[in-house]
């Protein structure tokens, strides 16, 4: 089987280049018939690919531990479940997985568009297909999943295959630690369809908006892929790392937030490009860094150059991934210098008033932060190149400069809909400001009065309500305009007005949703810990709560035994519930222990609680956390998400990735709303 | 215009503010070896395995060495966060803390991964 996986993996490199081949022929030689044949050479190596992963799924089902991938990320033990997640839970699967969903996107962009943009696609088709065969040729010939393992005996003999795995890590073993990584790649990968389209209109001088809205839905699921993600890895940090935080500047979580950052400018500024044909230059370069940051993002967790928990070990692929990375960003920028004069900008910027400079400005702020971002996290890299010194950073810079960035960028967040596009009276801003500025103070009164004196929480809860309000009011008053003129009931006006331009509405609840993450965020200035050796019987004191231990238990299980400590929870006297952190010891994987913690989560705060142990002198060693807000990041991403896909909800009667012009259509409306 | 320069520039000063706050050298046990002398009162990150059975949880504070190219650091363990999972027997470490004259390292925070001792491993069963 795993020859038969082998040889798919060979077969799709050959279809790969000879698709990359035959698409640039029948674009030069203007013959749709090559192109045709290059658009069946990559279904063929689609095809061929998903074969390739079935087989691999299929041996680590069965436990073929002759199988590299499969002996070092499985055990007999494990379950079902994670045997299957197991396909990424070591280096090689992962990036099979990573060529997997790369070939799957790449079908489906050909497949869409196959009666398409004649001009366009065989370099549609050429540019996936080099992204495919880079990461193709890494699989095969220097990160094969499919190698074989033997055991050597002391005397240097074969001894065959080994009877038992190794186990999955089991720190992966959890639930959004399995659906982490196929969700994040997503989102990475994903990028790669709008650089395709980008490049391809550069090449093929087709340099109207028809890249950007073909592409439109894609960029949207990639983001919202990457986003997903994020949350993901935050949550699992924050459940089973144990260190009561979900995230803590690690270069690998960094990894994947630069491409959300940039992804995120990339969004926005696309929006000033179709209605104003503006930033066309700009948007070549974010398509490019977006492309980029995803390349980059998985070279920093394959190539062990920077170190992280996260990261893969140290491996041999790094200097290929510089070379492929480098290459492309030269290409790139060489073709849009080449393409300059197609560029330019069919207007110029009114006013500072207005929403195309808060468009501006976000995307400046974004970029920033970006950056910020990658700077801290290859400092390391940078100053022993220049000094010979390895310098790291820490949390302390990053947040130093990412929260005053994040609250301009919430602040921006509610001012860009209250500016008219081009340019914006002083009378119609009072007018605007008005309601969501007295809630504003209204609420920094408040907190001034509660005691409150942190400057940022004090800015960013404001800023949550000043946001807040306005969104509201978007809401508010276009629906009773729709209302009144159509005679219909207020929420059936609410609901047809959202689903009528979706991508307006959709946006200001995923912009609702952040405004809920950043509430969430803000707690992080009050958490509290304690930590105490106890024995039973002795209470414990954290903030307002007292937990009490009244028991201990160990357990088996085929996968691991445990140790779980019962710990009654109080607040101010009043019992609230048993907490049961846990410890597990798993029996493949060297004994690598888990921390199963124990939370209690309310709006207000969350009591996080982890046993660590016991002593040597027979105690438990509990310790504890109160994190404020908490439950505020987890609510404002699924907010966040229901916002994203209420604006990739599929236009009446069109398919998905339909180019819609309909936006434009709402102009009219939205500037009346406006004016009032 | 201005404005945006005015921002950029608060950036860049928080940025070497927070830069100055948190640097940390990054070195290995040998490397703290024949350097820790010029390190005095800096924060540095040091890296080394740990040692088979060194890790001492009966002292409170926890105490273990870490070890690279022969030289060992016997290190105490004086933060606040819970020891992670991955940290034990055998895994790489990363300890941080300022360096003073005492012998043993004060550890503040510890990082550890056990990843890559696999991977070893397996490169050298690999066919």
């Amino acid at each position: 089987m795993s020859e038969f996986g082998n040889f798919c993996l060979l077969l799709a490199l050959v279809l790969t280049l000879y698709a990359l081949f035959a698409s640039l022929l029948g674009a030069w030689r203007k013959q749709h018939r090559i192109v045709r044949s290059a658009e069946r050479a990559v279904m063929a190596a689609c095809g061929s690919i998903t074969l390739a992963t079935g087989s691999m799924l299929y041996l680590l089902i069965t436990s073929d531990f002759s199988v590299s991938q499969v002996w070092e990320a499985t055990s007999h033990a494990l379950p079902i479940f994670y045997k299957i997640a197991a396909l990424w839970g070591a280096h090689n699967g992962s990036l099979l997985l990573w060529v997997f969903i790369t070939s799957i996107f790449t079908g489906v962009v050909v497949y869409q568009n196959r009666f398409r943009y004649r001009d366009m696609m065989p370099y549609v088709i050429a540019v996936l297909m080099v992204n495919l065969a880079f990461f193709l040729s890494l699989n095969l010939f220097l990160s094969n999943p499919f190698n074989h393992v033997v055991q050597v005996g002391a005397d240097g003999s074969m001894l065959g295959a080994p009877a038992e795995g190794r186990g999955l890590n089991p720190l992966l073993q959890y639930w959004a630690m399995v659906i982490h990584p196929p969700i994040l790649y997503l989102g990475f990968i994903g990028f790669v369809v709008p650089f395709a389209f980008a490049m391809a209109a550069l090449i093929s001088r087709q340099l109207g908006d028809a890249w950007i809205r073909t592409t439109r839905r894609w960029t949207l699921l990639t983001w919202l892929f990457l986003g997903t993600g994020l949350i993901l890895g935050a949550k699992w940090a924050y459940v089973v790392l144990g260190w009561g935080g979900y995230w803590g500047w690690d270069p690998v979580e960094n990894s994947s937030l630069m491409p959300w950052l940039v992804g995120t400018a990339f969004l926005h500024s696309v929006i000033i490009q179709e209605r104003k044909g503006m930033l066309k230059v700009w948007n070549m370069i974010l398509v490019i860094m977006c492309y980029l940051l995803g390349v980059f993002g998985t070279f920093i967790t394959r190539s062990g150059v920077v170190s992280s928990v996260h990261a893969f070990a140290d491996s041999s692929l790094g200097k290929y991934f510089l070379l492929y990375i480098g290459t492309i960003a030269v290409c790139g920028l060489f073709l849009i210098i080449d393409r300059l004069p197609y560029l330019k900008s069919d207007r110029q910027l009114d006013s500072v008033l207005s929403r195309e400079s808060a468009f501006l400005f976000n995307n400046m702020m974004l970029v920033v932060a970006c950056f910020a971002v990658l700077w801290g996290t290859m400092f390391p890299v940078l100053s022993e190149w220049l000094q010979g010194n390895k310098i790291t950073v820490g949390p302390p810079f990053f947040n130093r400069i990412n929260i005053p960035i994040g609250l301009l960028l919430l602040l921006l967040t509610g001012v860009g809909p209250l500016f008219a596009w081009r340019k914006t009276s002083i009378e119609s801003l009072k007018k605007a400001f008005f309601l969501p500025g007295v809630f504003a103070i209204a609420t920094l009164a408040v907190l001034l009065a509660a005691g409150m004196r942190n400057f940022y929480t004090l800015m960013c809860l404001t800023l949550a309500v000043f946001v807040t309000v306005t969104i509201f009011e978007e809401f508010y008053k276009a629906a009773r305009i729709r209302a009144k003129s159509n005679g219909e009931n207020f929420l059936i006006a609410l609901t047809r007005l959202t689903l009528k331009n979706k991508r307006r509405y959709g946006g200001y609840v995923v912009h609702f949703g952040i405004v809920l993450i950043f509430v969430g965020l803000s707690g992080n200035a009050f958490n509290q810990e304690a930590s105490q050796t106890m024995a039973p019987g002795d209470t414990m004191k954290i903030g307002d709560y007292a937990l009490k231990l009244t028991d201990y238990r160990e357990a088996d299980t085929p996968n691991y035994v445990y140790g779980v400590t019962y710990l009654d929870a109080y607040k101010d006297g009043k019992f609230l519930r048993t907490m049961k952190p846990e410890k597990r010891f798993y029996k493949t994987s060297e004994g690598q222990s888990t921390t199963e913690v124990s939370i209690r989560s309310t709006p207000k705060e969350d009591l996080y609680t982890v046993f660590n142990g016991l002593t040597d002198d027979g105690r438990y060693e509990i310790k504890a956390h109160v994190n404020p807000l908490v439950f505020w990041v987890w609510f404002g991403a699924a907010i966040m998400v229901f916002g994203a896909l209420i604006t990739l909800l599929p236009d009446r009667g069109g398919a998905f990735a339909t180019p819609q012009v309909s936006m434009n259509l709402s102009v009219p409306m939205e500037e009346s709303v406006k004016e009032q | 215009m201005v404005g945006g320069a005015v921002v950029l520039a608060a950036l860049v000063w928080l940025g070497f503010v927070g830069f100055q706050e948190s640097k940390a050298y990054y070195i290995t046990v040998n490397e703290y070896a024949t350097m820790h002398n010029q390190l005095q009162g800096k924060t540095v990150k040091v890296a080394g395995d740990v040692v088979q059975g060194s890790i001492d949880r009966g002292k409170i504070p926890m105490e273990f060495v870490i070890s690279s190219q022969g030289q060992e650091l016997r290190v105490r363990y004086v933060g606040k966060d819970v020891v992670p999972d991955t940290f034990k027997d055998g895994s790489q470490a990363l300890v941080e803390g300022v360096v003073s004259q005492a012998g043993v390292f004060q550890a503040s925070h510890i990082e550890a991964k056990c990843a890559s001792k696999y991977e070893a491993e397996y490169a050298k069963k690999t066919k």
